[in-house]
C-alpha cells in the first residue's frame, strides 16, 4: 500500500521465478496429516507432468507416513491455490495451472492419519 | 574556592538540554534526515522527559559495579565446574537457542539505538538512546561471556553470530530485528522499546531466567539479574516515548496504533520459539507458556492498554487470536523441531512421560487431544528403531518466516492456517492474518525477505544437499539430532551416571 522509507526501495523481489534456475516453487500440503507440520516446498520444472509430481516428487517427502501407500489416487481431492481442481496427470504443471509459488493441497478420503487422529 | 558541585537534576539538564543547539550553517532537516519521513509530528522536543535522568558518570559507576559482580560469579562458576550442577545437559538446548537467537538481537538493538542516539532531533531522547545502545552492547557481550563457559564442554555454542545470519529458524529473530532496524527511528523505538520491551519482554526474560534457576544454571541467572535493572529502564523509556508521541500531535495516533498492531504481532510470533523452549526444552519448567501469557499479557498487558486508552490507543489487533493460540503454539513449534531435528543446531528430544503428564495438566483442553498422540507415535517409532527425520523443506511465512505450522485454533486446530496474497504478479504466503496485514501494508519491503528455504533452492546456501547446507551454517555433526546418544549426552553420562531426567518415553 504505502512505501515508508527515506529513499524508497530498490526493486528487489527476492523470490522471482527467474532466480530458481528454470524451476518454479511449488508447495504441497497433505490435509489431515499433521505429522507433517507444514506443507513442503519443492523447486520443480514447470514442464514436469503432474504425474511426475505424484510419483517422483511427493513420495520422497510423504512416504514415511503409513497412509501414503494406501492412497487411492483416483479418489484424491485436489485444491490448487484455494480452489478445488482435477489435475490432468499427463499434462505439465504449467498446463494444469500450477504456477510459481502455487500451493497444492490434497485430501485423501478415508485416510485420516495415524489411527484417525488427523496426524 | 572550588566550583559548587551541581545536583543530579541540574547535571542531567545540562547534559540533555545544554548540549543541543539549533544549527545555522546546515539546515536542521539535513542534520537530522531520518526523523520526518514516517509522518510522526513533534512540536516540542523539550517536552521529552527521561524518567531516569541518568548521567554518563552515574551510568558508568553503576554498571561497573554490576559487571564486577557478574564477572566474579562467572569466574567462580567456571572454577567450581558449575556446568555439572545443571538439571540435565539437555537443558542446554534452551541456552543454545538463546545464544544463537537472542544474543544477536541484543547486538541488533545496540546498532538500532546507536542510530537513534545520533538521529533523534531531541537531545534528551538522543541521550536516552545512547545509554540504551551501550546497555544492549553490554548485554550481548555479557551473554557471550556467560555462556562461553558452556562452549568448553558442550556442542552447538561455537558460532552464534555466523549462524544468526544463515540458519533457517534463526531467520525468524533476524528478520524481526532487521524489520525494526530498517524502519524509521520512531517505528524502531515503538517496536523495540514498547511492543517488545514494554509489552512482551517479561515473556522472554522471566521464563529464561527463572527457567535457568529451576535448572541449576546459575551463570544465566546471574546475567539475568545484572540485566534486570537495565530492562526496567528500557521499559520505562518505551512507555515514555509512546506517551510523548501521542501527546505531541493527534495525527500520530493512527500511525502508532498501526505500529503497535504490527510489532505486537511480529514480537509475538518470535516468542513462539520461547514458548517451545519454556514448555519443552527446559528439564524443569517453572511455568507454562500459557500461564506466562495469561499473567504477562492478558493481565498486565490488559491493564497497560486500559491505561493508554485515554490517548485513544487500543489493544493490538489479533490479540484475541494470540490468547487462543496460547494453548497450541509451543506444541506446534516443538513438533516441527523434532521432525526436522537433523537440521537444528541444538538437540531435540521427545517429552518424557513425566513431562507429558505436566503438559496434560497445564494444557487440559489441547495436549491430550491434539499433541500427545504425535509425540507418542514418534516415541513408538524410536523404540522400534524406525523413526526418521522428515525429508523436505517446509513452506515458510513471508513475514515471520516461521514454517507454516500454525493452525485455525478458533475453528479447527488440526487445519493449517493458510493465507495468501498477490503482489506484482507473484504469490505470497502467510501463517496468519496478522502477518498478511503487515505484508499488504508495505509489500515493497517484504518482497525482499530472505527466506531460508527459497535461498537454499536458489543455490545460495552452500549446496543442494543437507550436509552442504549444514556445513555452510557451521553446524558440526554433533550439534544436531536427538539428545539421547549425542556427544553432550555421553559427556553428561560420564559426569552423572545414568541420566534419569531425559529418556525416551
Amino acid at each position: 500500500m504505502a512505501i515508508i522509507a527515506k529513499d524508497g526501495y530498490v526493486d528487489n523481489v527476492r523470490d522471482r521465478v527467474e532466480n530458481f534456475h528454470g524451476n518454479q516453487l511449488v508447495y504441497v500440503g497433505w490435509d489431515d496429516h499433521l505429522l507433517f507440520s507444514a506443507a513442503w516446498a519443492f523447486p520443480l520444472p514447470p514442464e514436469m507432468p503432474f504425474q511426475g509430481l505424484v510419483s517422483e516428487v511427493m513420495p520422497g517427502s510423504f512416504n514415511d507416513h503409513p497412509d501414503f501407500e494406501k492412497i487411492d489416487w483416483t479418489s484424491v481431492e485436489w485444491v490448487l491455490d484455494g480452489k478445488s481442481f482435477l489435475p490432468d496427470m499427463d499434462k505439465s504443471l504449467k498446463d494444469n495451472g500450477v504456477g510459481h509459488k502455487s500451493l497444492i493441497r490434497f485430501k485423501t478420503p478415508g485416510l485420516m492419519g495415524v489411527n484417525g487422529t488427523r496426524l | 574556592m572550588p566550583a559548587k558541585k551541581l545536583n543530579l537534576r541540574k547535571r542531567y539538564e545540562l547534559l540533555t538540554r545544554g548540549m543541543g543547539w539549533e544549527t545555522t550553517y546546515q539546515k536542521m532537516d539535513d542534520v537530522f534526515p531520518y526523523d520526518s519521513f514516517e509522518g510522526i509530528k513533534i512540536t516540542d522536543w523539550d517536552k521529552w522527559e527521561d524518567p531516569f535522568r541518568l548521567t554518563m558518570d552515574s551510568y558508568w559507576k553503576f554498571q561497573a559495579e554490576k559487571e564486577k559482580k557478574l564477572y566474579a560469579v562467572i569466574d567462580s562458576f567456571a572454577q567450581n565446574n558449575g556446568q555439572t550442577n545443571l538439571a540435565c545437559a539437555s537443558y542446554l538446548s534452551a541456552i543454545k537457542l538463546f545464544i544463537t537467537g537472542v544474543t544477536p538481537l541484543e547486538y541488533g538493538a545496540h546498532r538500532g539505538f546507536a542510530h537513534l542516539g545520533r538521529h533523534f532531533r531531541g537531545d534528551g531522547a538522543r541521550i536516552a538512546c545512547q545509554m540504551q545502545a551501550i546497555d544492549e552492547l553490554r548485554h550481548a557481550q555479557t551473554q557471550v561471556h556467560t555462556i562461553s563457559h558452556y562452549n568448553k564442554h558442550f556442542s552447538g555454542l561455537h558460532d552464534p553470530f555466523h549462524q544468526f545470519d544463515r540458519v533457517w529458524y534463526l531467520s525468524v529473530p533476524k528478520s524481526f530485528i532487521e524489520d525494526a532496524m530498517s524502519s524509521g527511528p520512531f517505528e524502531f523505538i515503538t517496536s523495540i522499546s514498547f511492543a517488545f520491551e514494554y509489552v512482551l519482554t517479561n515473556l522472554l526474560f522471566v521464563p529464561f531466567m527463572s527457567g535457568a534457576a529451576y535448572n541449576g544454571d546459575m551463570a544465566t541467572v546471574t546475567f539475568g539479574f545484572s540485566a534486570q535493572s537495565d530492562e526496567s529502564r528500557h521499559m520505562t523509556l518505551g512507555l515514555e516515548i509512546i506517551k510523548f508521541m501521542l501527546e505531541q500531535h493527534e495525527d500520530n495516533l493512527p500511525i502508532i496504533q498501526r505500529w503497535m498492531d504490527k510489532h505486537f504481532w511480529r514480537a509475538y510470533r518470535l516468542l513462539g520459539l520461547v514458548a517451545a523452549m519454556q514448555d519443552y526444552m527446559l528439564t524443569n519448567s517453572p511455568m507454562s507458556w500459557k500461564e506466562a501469557w495469561e499473567v504477562y499479557f492478558v493481565e498486565n498487558g490488559g491493564a497497560l492498554f486500559e491505561d493508554l486508552s485515554r490517548y485513544g490507543l487500543k489493544m493490538p489487533k489479533y490479540h484475541e487470536l494470540a490468547t487462543a493460540e496460547a494453548d497450541h503454539i509451543s506444541h506446534q513449534i516443538w513438533s516441527v523441531f523434532c521432525s526436522l531435528g537433523n537440521a537444528t543446531g541444538f538437540h531435540t528430544f521427545l517429552p518424557t512421560e513425566e513431562k507429558m503428564a505436566w503438559l496434560s495438566e497445564k494444557y487440559p483442553d489441547t495436549f491430550d487431544k491434539y499433541y500427545r498422540p504425535r509425540f507418542e507415535y514418534w516415541a513408538e517409532q524410536k523404540k522400534a528403531g524406525t523413526f526418521e527425520y522428515q525429508k523436505g523443506l517446509p513452506q515458510l511465512c513471508q513475514v515471520c518466516q516461521i514454517p507454516m505450522v500454525f493452525t485455525e485454533v478458533q475453528t479447527d486446530p488440526m487445519q493449517i492456517s493458510y493465507r495468501v496474497t498477490e503482489h506484482g504478479g507473484d504469490k505470497y504466503h502467510f501463517c496468519s492474518d496478522g502477518c498478511k496485514d503487515i505484508f499488504e501494508h508495505e509489500p515493497e519491503k517484504y518482497v525482499q525477505a530472505w527466506l531460508p528455504v527459497h535461498q537454499i533452492y536458489q543455490g545460495n546456501c552452500g549446496g543442494p544437499t543437507l550436509p552442504e547446507v549444514l556445513d555452510w551454517y557451521k553446524f558440526k555433526p554433533e550439534d544436531s539430532g536427538d539428545y539421547i546418544g549425542s556427544k553432550d549426552y555421553h559427556r553428561w553420562q560420564e559426569w552423572k551416571g545414568a541420566d534419569k531426567k531425559v529418556k525416551q518415553a
